[in-house]
């Protein structure tokens, strides 16, 4: 078995991807916003008044919550494995940043909210990053072989 | 209420993005590694996350309003222009780096572990950078325009 297999979860993938839905369509419903975590944290630091800056805050002290959530729950913190460097996660990082917020969107925005309200924009943007990631992760496998 | 009903979306998103596996960057890298130790856990993930968020979007957007505002804040773009896919793509290949995105980094922030806050304070300072220096390219496009 290859080193950096990790586990097939197709149960729990799926249960997190509806309760990660859920809370897409219940913030829709109760403040009528979409759920793209890049929105949600760039007008956190950028808000236009009290009240826009309150209700990020409120969701990103829920997101912030959930580990304690899963540990009380399971008896073990979610787990993690990084396998990038620090330089890699600041570069990384930075890209991220400055391409969700020139395409106005992430993982979340576009590719739940936006494909799930059929936005061509949103569909077009998840293909380019999903093809974008594939790509990069094959160069950084199996030609660079990090 | 609106803040609490805002922190318990928070909660569910968050919970929602650890049970899934998105904050884990190694089982993120191993789903685009298709040639190698392929996950193919994400599939169920996007697939739970757009299916829920279809069915429940047909109800909720046919309402008046939502509960607490006035009306539904939707992105009235419609265009595909290069920003949108130039942007997509360098977002994707920062995901392939990092193993993370927002939505996966953020809630695994309250897991107190140093290598997120290293990510999301990048991606921030990205955001950011990213949004000054568009701002200082807009008036000279503008000029260039109008010459």
């Amino acid at each position: 078995m290859n080193a950096l297999a990790t586990e097939f979860t197709p149960a729990a993938s799926l249960a997190g991807g509806v309760l990660i839905g859920a809370a897409a369509v219940f913030l829709m419903w109760t403040h009528g916003r979409i759920a793209g975590a890049t929105g949600i944290l760039t007008r956190f630091f950028a808000p236009k008044d009290r009240e826009d800056w309150l209700w990020r805050a409120a969701v990103l002290a829920g997101m912030a919550t959930a580990p304690a959530m899963y540990l009380t729950a399971t008896g073990a913190w979610p787990e993690i494995h990084v396998p990038a460097q620090p330089a890699m996660l600041i570069v990384g990082g930075l890209l991220v940043g400055a391409g969700v917020s020139l395409a106005g969107g992430c993982t979340s925005g576009h590719g739940v909210c936006g494909i799930a309200r059929l936005s061509v924009r949103s569909i077009a943007a998840t293909l380019a990053f999903m093809a974008a990631t594939f790509a990069t992760v094959f160069v950084i496998r199996h030609l660079i072989g990090a | 209420m609106r803040a609490l009903s805002a922190y318990l979306i928070g909660l569910l998103f968050g919970a929602g993005s650890l049970i899934s596996g998105m904050g884990n960057p190694a089982k993120v890298i191993n789903f685009f590694d298709i040639a190698g130790a392929w996950d193919p856990s994400l599939v169920f993930v996007m697939g739970g996350a757009l299916v829920t968020t279809l069915l429940g979007y047909r109800f909720v957007l046919a309402q008046p309003a939502p509960l607490f505002d006035g009306g539904f804040n939707l992105p009235t773009k419609d265009n595909i222009d290069e920003r949108l896919l130039g942007g997509a793509a360098v977002f994707g290949v920062g995901w392939g780096i990092a193993g993370f995105c927002p939505g996966g980094a953020l809630p695994m922030l309250g897991a107190g572990d140093l290598r997120v806050l290293l990510f999301v304070s990048a991606c921030v300072s990205g955001i950011f950078l990213s949004r000054a220096l568009t701002a200082a390219l807009k008036p000279t496009a503008t000029k260039e325009t109008r010459a």
